[in-house]
């Protein structure tokens, strides 16, 4: 893991430090705060559900990156996120695969 | 804390291939009435700190970092150091520094200085990233950038490009090299050593963070014109991927986007981009239009990095679509791009990125 992944930051993770609705400024207002994780859950389980991954929030604070198998490993944001997946499949998760960008392009 | 002390000190870096000028430029810089207020770190290469002596303003706020490489050392030693400057500075023991400059040694690649201050826990609490400021000499410039990865790394990462020695390099090389450097990172300012007559505020000043108050300086920030490829172009013989072109499979391209972009998705696809190939991605910088959002946000990476996105104040100027620059190796634009319009739902325009 790259030490940018900012496990051991917390909560300041790029993707999270601006809300489309407050961008740049952070995003303190809960009901916005959590409805974006919600979606970033939604948009990161469109994609993990190709390597049969599944996340889920938990408690609006970290979240939980789970196999079919049940197997599960908490995840700090979306950099972390990429890492535990490929840990946990055991292969790359590659935005460029054309097998995933087919398969994505498939399902929408 | 003084309240002359910014809460977040600028640290700029200063590299460049061994030999580019780093130390003169750095002492031109110092002898600026308006760095009088900077402490500057600087590498001691080998048993002779040649740097040190080299220096002029050497005084209490310099430390010499010790074992030779920044590289390797980086959250060890330079992470002390720069901790040690804040502690003395909060203790009064050394005078209230406002922006720190960091020289790097010669085969240094910037990005471990850049995740140090980034990524380490007291300093990233009172310091941030500012320009990145890379010099290559006009006459061995475009040899460090065909033989070592470091060079590339370190003009890519740049956003000041100073080019030195221009009076003694011929003419035609130094035309030569500036092509190949503006291939290379069309984002950043160029500016000749020798013949540019340039303050301290032109290299230091308009950083990503300044944006957030000065949306015109959004333009100097991304200094790119990005001119719209034809669709015959992009497989004609200016085609960006033309190794020819740029060598060692560098490509400097820009994406740019009529509609606007999902920030949550955006987020998905691009961490995603980087775990997988961010040793790949050289630079990222962009201007961005998020759905939901009156205003524009700028977006700024080095390899595995992404700095804090800004919020602009305002648009610059009339254009309101999203632009988004790369300069990549060994990677395929078509395959970026394809992969970008299906995270996002979006269609993106090639275009090529000319500084």
């Amino acid at each position: 893991m790259c030490a940018l992944c900012g496990v051991l930051g917390g909560s300041e993770h790029w993707t999270e430090s601006a809300s489309g609705a407050g961008l740049g400024s952070p995003a303190t207002n809960a009901t916005t705060r959590r409805g974006e994780r919600m979606r970033r859950v939604q948009a990161a389980n469109r994609v993990l559900s190709f390597y049969r991954l599944q996340l889920a929030d938990w408690q609006g604070s970290t979240y939980v990156l789970s196999t079919a198998t049940g197997k599960s490993e908490l995840v700090d944001n979306l950099s972390h996120l990429w890492s535990v997946a490929e840990q946990l499949t055991g292969q790359p998760c590659d935005p460029l695969d054309p097998a995933l960008l087919n398969w994505l392009e498939s399902t929408t | 804390m003084s309240p002359e002390i910014p809460e977040f000190t600028p640290v700029n870096l200063i590299t460049g291939f061994l030999g580019s000028g780093k130390t003169t430029l750095l002492n031109r810089l110092l002898a600026d009435p308006h760095l009088a207020d900077t402490a500057v770190l600087i590498n001691e290469f080998g048993e002779v700190g040649l740097d040190h002596h080299l220096l002029e303003r050497i005084d209490e706020r310099t430390v010499l970092l010790q074992s030779g490489c920044l590289c390797c050392t980086i959250r060890g030693e330079l992470a002390e150091a720069i901790k040690d400057l804040q502690s003395r500075r909060a203790r009064g023991v050394v005078p209230p520094f406002r922006r720190l400059a960091i020289e790097s040694t010669g085969l240094a690649d910037p990005f471990p200085v850049l995740t140090t201050i980034h990524a380490e826990p007291v300093i990233k609490h009172h310091f941030r990233m500012g320009n990145v400021i890379t010099t290559i000499d006009a006459v061995n410039g475009t040899r460090h950038l065909e033989r070592y990865s470091e060079s590339v790394k370190q003009l890519a990462a740049a956003d000041r490009v100073v080019l030195t020695k221009t009076d003694i390099a011929e003419p035609a090389k130094a035309a030569r090299l500036v092509e190949r450097i503006r291939a290379i990172n069309p984002t950043a300012l160029l500016l000749r050593a020798a013949e540019d007559t340039f303050d301290a505020e032109t290299l230091l000043g308009g950083d990503a963070f300044a944006l957030a108050n000065k949306s015109e300086a959004a333009q100097t920030w991304f200094a790119a014109e990005l001119r719209e490829a034809e669709e015959d172009h992009r497989h004609g013989a200016h085609d960006a991927s033309d190794p020819n072109r740029h060598g060692k499979d560098i490509e400097a391209f820009a994406l740019i986007f009529d509609t606007q972009l999902d920030w949550v998705s955006f987020g998905v696809w691009l961490t995603m981009l980087l775990n997988r190939h961010g040793e790949k991605i050289l630079r990222v910088k962009g201007i961005l239009h998020i759905a939901g959002s009156e205003t524009p946000v700028a977006i700024h990476g080095v390899q595995h990095l992404v700095h804090p996105p800004v919020h602009l104040r305002s648009w610059p100027d009339e254009d309101r679509r999203s632009r988004l620059v790369f300069i990549v190796q060994g990677l395929n634009r078509r395959d970026i791009e394809r992969s970008l319009a299906i995270f996002l739902g979006v269609r993106a325009r090639y275009a090529e990125a000319v500084a």
